[in-house]
């Protein structure tokens, strides 16, 4: 087992002026026995990050160790990692065994200790049974389960995960998501899991990293991420419905946006633009005597809760209610109270997190 | 065809049966030929349609070779099968060999004039044998190649054709496959051999057949570069039994005929699940 350091790590294609870069600068320090979760949109730089952990990508710049060694210029056989695929890569024309006895039989283990730890690997996955199907006669939570199966019985010092469960349906997904979770309970070893998942990269992450457009944006627990967003992007991208963002001025204890003056409950970090962000699950009471005013556009019901989607003033804003209350008619307005606690402030230009 | 008419149907097997006819009457005829004397061909005008009773002799002669009634020597065709067999077995092996090792270059490796070299193999489709032909006796006759199986099958084995449809099927093994390898620690030409060659066996074995029977119907390039009659494959030999300057002993030359047909047809008929399936099958 082992730490991974990644020192401003940068990836960019091509050279000189026309290069195109896609990984600014990465820092991160990731403990022996970590799970990490790397979370972004589409494009971010998440699956980039994770081949150049893995060897498969070139580092252009910065350091990427894992456990003490460097790794920048080793082959991705010799860096003692293992990684899952999303779409498993299983080798089509050999079984179950033969896939996960490869990786040992190219580094000439013995034949018998192959087997004991292909044996050990299905016994933990429940693959037993499977040993001798080829991956064609297999379900899809089966091939996941041999790529899984093929990163075990490797022994690596560090797993890594491509997106492995966006190819399972929803509920085997979730199921999958627990196995993960008590594989690496049971195992211990550090891995690194990227998705474009919110409820995985929650669910998962002893701590995550939010990448977008390249840049990380945050690292940290879930309850500090989803707590403490560093960022806009952070506030929007975690949690769902997304968080409400409003940009406005700040006076004191008043903030104007779209056309209304709101009061807040207590005063803004400080005067001048900022952004003022706010949880839809986050009020303190939606329907008071008194406080901001909402009015209500539409409604949707989701079973536990409704959302409540309507405008502050001229801006969007969306609430989300108990689904068990009698809910608010469209064309109502409520009035909104609200504590200081839940309040975010962003600096308007640099989208930062203000205190 | 979904829709279940009778009449359809009908129709559709009386086209193929027609079709069967047509592909097969003169193998028929061959075949009635060859178990005639050559003095009963002669004289029977049509051809008759029932087999006659010499065929062992006839057959016999044609393989072992010997001295016909009629006194003309007739050359064995078994030692020109053999030299057939071999040429299209080096042919369709190497091709295969070649082709599998270049395309895995193009397609896995980054070197410089990739494309070059790319085009360069692109531009032999538009030279085949008979269009180089002079320059290529040239060369193989500078070697002292001329009378032998290099002389035969090397200047056949470069096969562009082959090199694209591995090319084109190397393209279609997903990335994630080379890359699984390389975590696993596998050296290029180990992923060749234990992910690239199972994967491409239908392709293969499709290739081969095209292949085999290409290099078994060779007749122009060996008439060339052989003149010693022990060097012969049996295309030619039929030739051979033709006109000339003796009497034509018909009922030998199909029964040869019929030799030379029976190797590419076993290929075709033992490996036609696989070839159907390299050219059919989409399925990684």
């Amino acid at each position: 087992m082992a730490s991974i350091s990644l020192r401003n790590v940068v990836k960019r294609y091509g050279h000189g002026p026309k290069a195109n870069q896609v990984i600014h600068g990465v820092n991160a320090e990731i403990k022996d026995g970590e799970f990490i979760v790397i979370v972004g949109p589409s494009g971010c730089g998440k699956s980039t990050l994770l081949r150049m952990v893995a060897g498969l990508e070139e580092v252009s710049d910065g350091e990427i160790a894992i456990g003490t060694r460097v790794v920048n210029n080793v082959e991705p056989a010799d860096r003692d990692i293992a990684m899952v695929f999303q779409n498993y890569a299983l080798y089509p024309h050999m079984s179950v065994f033969e896939n996960m006895a490869y990786g040992l039989k190219i580094k000439k283990v013995p034949l018998d200790e192959i087997k004991a730890r292909v044996d050990k690997a299905a016994k933990i996955l429940e693959l037993g049974h499977l040993l001798d199907r080829t991956p064609r006669q297999l379900s899809g939570g089966q091939r996941q389960r041999v790529a899984m199966g093929r990163a075990i019985v490797r022994n690596p010092q560090v797993f890594l995960f491509d997106e492995p469960l966006s190819n399972l349906d929803a509920k085997l997904r979730a199921q999958t998501r627990l196995e993960i979770q008590k594989l690496h309970t049971e195992l211990g070893v550090t891995s690194l899991f990227v998705t474009h998942d919110q409820v995985e990269a929650m669910t998962l992450a002893q701590r995550m990293i939010v990448m977008n457009g390249g840049h990380m944006e945050q690292i940290g627990t879930p309850e500090e991420v989803y707590q403490r967003p560093a960022t806009t992007f952070v506030a929007g991208f975690i949690g769902s419905p997304p968080m409400n963002l409003l940009k406005g001025e700040a006076k004191g204890a008043s903030f104007t946006v779209g056309g209304v003056t709101l009061q807040l409950p207590a005063p803004a970090p400080r005067d001048g633009e900022l952004i003022m962000g706010l949880r839809p699950e986050h009020l303190d009471h939606w329907n008071a005597a008194s406080g901001w005013a909402f009015k209500v556009e539409m409604i949707e019901m989701l079973g536990a809760e409704r959302l409540v989607y309507g405008r502050l003033g001229s801006e969007q804003f969306t609430l989300r209610i108990d689904g068990t209350l009698v809910p608010p008619k469209v064309g109502d307005t409520l009035m909104l109270e609200v504590g200081a606690k839940q309040l975010h402030w962003f600096d308007a230009q640099t989208k930062k997190r203000v205190e | 065809m979904v829709e279940r008419r009778p009449a359809l149907t009908l129709l559709a097997h009386l086209t193929l049966i027609i079709g069967v006819l047509i592909v097969a009457f003169p193998v028929y005829l061959t075949f009635v030929a060859s178990t005639q004397t050559a003095e009963q061909i002669a004289q029977s005008r049509p051809l008759s349609l029932i087999p006659g009773d010499h065929m062992l002799e006839t057959w016999k002669l044609a393989l072992f070779g010997g001295e016909t009634s009629a006194g003309s020597k007739i050359p064995p065709a078994l030692p020109m099968l053999k030299i057939s067999l071999i040429s299209a077995l080096v042919i369709s092996i190497g091709k295969i060999a070649i082709s599998l090792l270049s395309a895995f270059a193009i397609v896995y490796f980054r070197f410089p004039l990739k494309q070059f070299f790319f085009w360069a193999i692109f531009v032999t489709l538009m030279l085949p044998v008979e269009v180089r032909i002079g320059p290529t006796y040239q060369v193989v006759a500078d070697l002292g190649l001329l009378n032998s199986y290099a002389g035969l099958t090397v200047p056949l084995i470069a096969s562009a054709t082959a090199t694209f449809l591995f090319r084109q099927f190397f393209m279609t093994v997903p990335d994630e496959l080379v890359e699984a390898a390389r975590m696993d620690g596998a050296a290029p030409m180990r992923f060749f051999k234990d992910v690239l060659l199972p994967l491409s066996k239908t392709s293969i074995a499709a290739l081969f057949v095209i292949q085999f029977i290409y290099g078994w119907n060779q007749y122009l390039w060996p008439l060339l570069v052989t003149t010693e009659e022990t060097m012969y494959p049996v295309v030619m030999g039929i030739k051979r039994l033709v006109g000339g300057e003796s009497y034509t002993e018909w009922n030998v030359v199909m029964a040869t005929a019929l030799l030379a047909m029976i190797p590419p047809a076993l290929i075709v008929v033992l490996m036609q699940k696989w070839f159907v399936k390299g050219l059919v099958d989409t399925e990684k």
